[in-house]
């Protein structure tokens, strides 16, 4: 089984902010990609942004400069 | 073959949108039913569609833009996701089947409506608004340009009237979507209903329905979401809330390059339409035995690039059956799904012949389509 990392996961209340997000994340060079939002994590679309945790923040601000709301933000281990 | 058809259906439609549905129908998943790649490759192109949409509309956001099946499941939805028994709603003798069959099926179970005179050009007095609005009223369902003639309504001069009074705009821009300029937010447009397939020159089976964030609509449709899955109750944030089932990826896929096309594109697309149905509509008034339906008046008017014409008393579907026959000239006759359109224009039993241009067809065209009629014309009044 491949060892689980910590990663920053943002979830939204939306599907179009997480494809905003997604567009926006990816087009900053911010690393990560859109996963199922995991158990952990209650709220959300159904989709949810996964950074490495060391690019969290930098994420949370590209989406806030860009008004794209999200709904939570966790660190797992995933 | 002439395609003079567009207010039907645009056709064919461009490359890009072929290309965009071929490269769906062989790679899509699901949308919003995974995360693996081939779903989010549906995902991102549903919200590319909304992004361009929303912007082509000037809409408040992506979020506002819902896809449906075509322009009539949206005004449906309009109309029954609107109004109650007791409430109060107004259209015009300019609109469609589809916003009047969904109001009379209202109307029967309590709604009030009031249907605004359109005269024999087939144009609604906007003096008659203000006095048609009551306390109960509740919305104008308001076609933004007549499928028969051409003629476009000021959409920003009802909302100035209907605005202040608490009445909603729903406006069907099935004409014009793609075509003319459509703001929502500049005409205070509450409540839009989109065709994919005419002016936005996407696929068949595509519309949708963008409505402004003040706005609450019950949806038609309830059912699989691809969110909230443990909840009882249907997703209420737009879009999914008047969203269920699987989305037309496909279709949208197309919808979305053609809206990117027009995007970049609209106002090159309707000079060209202006001026080859000003060249038809030249070509064919003055010619004896022909009437042209509709006010021509003003050439700096918008309109849809619609010309409706009858020869003599013939039948308009004689008159297409020829066209049809003789010069491969495609045109659509009949109603037109616009009853009182042509009660008001005096066409009743006849119908109209329709010729409908768009930014594919060219001057030959038009050419042959005068001459085409030059000769009908001259067969009835000998």
């Amino acid at each position: 089984m491949r060892k689980k990392e910590l990663r920053a996961v943002i979830a939204f209340s939306a599907t179009t902010d997480a494809m905003a997000a997604e567009a926006h994340l990816k087009g900053a060079g911010i690393p990560g990609r859109l996963i199922p939002v995991p158990r952990e994590i209650r709220a959300g679309c159904g989709l949810a942004w996964s950074s490495p945790a060391e690019s969290g923040e930098a994420a949370r601000q590209a989406l806030g400069q860009a008004g794209i709301p999200w709904e939570s933000w966790k660190e797992l281990l995933l | 073959m002439i395609y003079l058809d567009h207010a039907a259906t645009t056709s064919p439609k461009p490359a890009c949108v072929v290309e965009a549905v071929t490269d769906a129908m062989l790679h899509f998943g699901n949308s919003g039913r995974g995360v693996h790649e081939a779903s989010l490759g549906a995902s991102r192109a549903i919200y590319e569609a909304r992004r361009r949409l929303a912007e082509l509309f000037q809409a408040e956001g992506p979020e506002q833009v819902a896809f449906t099946p075509n322009a009539t499941f949206s005004l449906n939805l309009a109309v029954q996701g609107l109004l109650r028994p007791g409430d109060h709603v107004i259209t015009t003798e300019m609109d469609h089947n589809s916003v009047l069959r969904p109001l009379y099926r209202l109307e029967d179970q309590g709604v009030e409506l009031t249907i605004l005179k359109a005269d024999r050009k087939g144009r609604i007095c906007l003096a008659d608004l203000a006095p048609s609005i009551r306390e109960n009223t509740r919305a104008i369902f308001c076609t933004h340009a007549s499928n028969v003639t051409g003629e476009v309504n000021d959409l920003a001069a009802i909302s100035a009237i209907c605005r202040p009074r608490g009445v909603l705009l729903a406006a069907d821009v099935s004409q014009t979507a793609g075509i003319l300029p459509v703001s929502m937010e500049q005409m205070g447009i509450d409540v839009l209903c989109f065709t994919g397939h005419k002016g936005l020159l996407g696929p068949q089976g595509t519309g949708g329905i963008a409505v402004g964030r003040g706005v609450r609509l019950s949806p038609l449709c309830v059912g699989g979401s691809g969110v909230h899955s443990y909840d009882r109750e249907h997703p209420s944030a737009m879009p999914e809330a008047l969203e269920a089932g699987t989305a037309n990826s496909h279709g949208i896929a197309g919808l979305g390059a053609a809206a990117a096309l027009l995007l970049d594109q609209r106002e090159a697309f309707y000079k060209k339409e202006m001026e080859l149905m000003w060249a038809f509509y030249d070509g064919v008034r003055k010619l004896p035995g022909v009437t042209v339906y509709g006010d021509f008046s003003d050439r700096n008017a918008l309109r849809a690039p619609i010309v409706s014409l009858n020869l003599g008393e013939e039948d308009s579907a004689w008159a297409a059956g020829e066209l049809a026959e003789r010069w491969g000239i495609q045109v659509r006759a009949g109603a037109h799904c616009a009853p009182l359109m042509h009660r008001a224009l005096g066409t009743v039993g006849q119908g109209a012949v329709r010729f409908s241009f768009s930014h594919s067809n060219t001057r030959e065209d038009v050419e042959q389509a005068i001459r085409a009629v030059e000769i009908l014309a001259e067969e009835v009044t000998a």
